[in-house]
């Protein structure tokens, strides 16, 4: 008259299950902590320049970016592997950059127009001939505030 | 185990920081000066900085390893040639600049110079009115100009706190101010 039967020997207690929704929380709440958004995908080289003199970007709602680099491997066969203007999600030619800049002044509220920073995302191995020639794009459109976007480290290590 | 869930998220809550973007701050001169008016700037009150196209340094006319480029530019602002600036603690040469105010680096780069040898450059001209700053800074309030100036720009100090600051900031960026000037890049 045993009222609690003795299991047989060698059967599995199955898995507790109460515990899952933790776990799925935990790995929720992680990933949603890590992950940065990305707002464009690259299609050039984006080796930054090392600075130590830097200032960080705040508030991300005021700023314009530009990346210049050699295009990725994939896209060398069509593109060359000069280095190239991405704008947004394309390749654009520098005459493209001022209208690009208005376009993006336009669509940031009003208060904000005037304290626009452009940054100057740009592969260590550019040349200068073609950032010159951005920067005269920019002083045309009065986007004058610029920021040359850089790693923290030891500016001289650029130079190997 | 909602207690080492939460535990956790609080953990990468605390630890995780949204990345930012950093680098040197720098204003182009606009597309048209504001009026033709002829500015006769000394020669000696302009520090020259030429680039060539690999990456080689020709300053004031002589050529300098790109290490030497900071202290040079201290030496130049630093200067003080008609003794109007008394904080400065140059060697008052006469035929070097006058006084911090009308010091000015002209900077010139070649059209095949490697970004990131412009950006050592401008690193180290960036630099060395940093080091100026921060020593007036040290004189005058005790603590580094960057630090009082990245409290200044961070949007999350105290606004109490960022008054206070501006003054101070704009005093010292009176001391030394930037002037430096970028001239078209060459072509050959």
């Amino acid at each position: 008259m045993a009222k609690f039967a003795k299991k047989k020997d060698g059967d599995l207690p199955a898995v507790s299950t109460a515990s899952l929704p933790d776990i799925v929380f935990m790995l929720l709440f992680f990933f949603m902590t890590v992950t940065t958004m990305k707002d464009s995908s690259l299609l050039v080289e984006n080796t930054l320049p090392n600075a130590t003199e830097i200032k960080k970007l705040e508030k991300k709602d005021r700023v314009i970016y530009i990346y210049v680099g050699k295009p990725t491997r994939e896209y060398q066969s069509v593109y060359g592997s000069e280095p190239k203007i991405q704008l947004n999600d394309k390749f654009a030619s520098v005459d493209e950059v001022g209208s690009y800049i208005l376009a993006e002044r336009a669509k940031k509220p009003q208060e904000l127009q005037n304290v626009l920073t452009t940054a100057l995302k740009i592969d260590k191995d550019a040349n200068m001939g073609l950032i010159s020639d951005i920067k005269q794009e920019l002083r045309q459109v009065n986007a004058l505030k610029v920021n040359y976007t850089t790693y923290e480290g030891d500016a001289f290590n650029n130079l190997q | 185990m909602a207690d080492i869930a939460f535990l956790l998220l609080i953990f990468f809550l605390v630890t995780t920081t949204i990345e930012t973007d950093a680098g040197l701050d720098r204003m182009l001169p606009p597309a048209e000066p504001p009026e033709d008016i002829d500015v006769v700037i000394k020669q000696k009150n302009i520090f020259t900085v030429n680039i060539n196209r690999n990456g080689q340094l020709l300053v004031e006319e002589s050529i300098m390893d790109i290490k030497d480029l900071r202290e040079a530019a201290i030496a130049f602002l630093d200067n003080g040639g008609d003794g109007s600036c008394n904080y400065c603690k140059g060697r008052k040469d006469a035929t070097s600049s006058d006084n911090p105010e009308k010091a000015i680096i002209s900077l010139k780069n070649d059209r095949e110079t490697k970004y990131s040898t412009y950006i050592t450059v401008q690193n180290e001209l960036v630099g060395a009115y940093n080091d100026l700053r921060n020593r007036e800074a040290q004189r005058l309030y005790g603590s580094d100009f960057t630090d009082m100036e990245g409290k200044f720009l961070n949007p999350e100090t105290p606004s109490a706190e960022r008054d206070d600051l501006k003054p101070k900031v704009k005093k010292i960026q009176e001391l030394f101010p930037q002037k430096l000037s970028e001239a078209e890049t060459s072509n050959n």
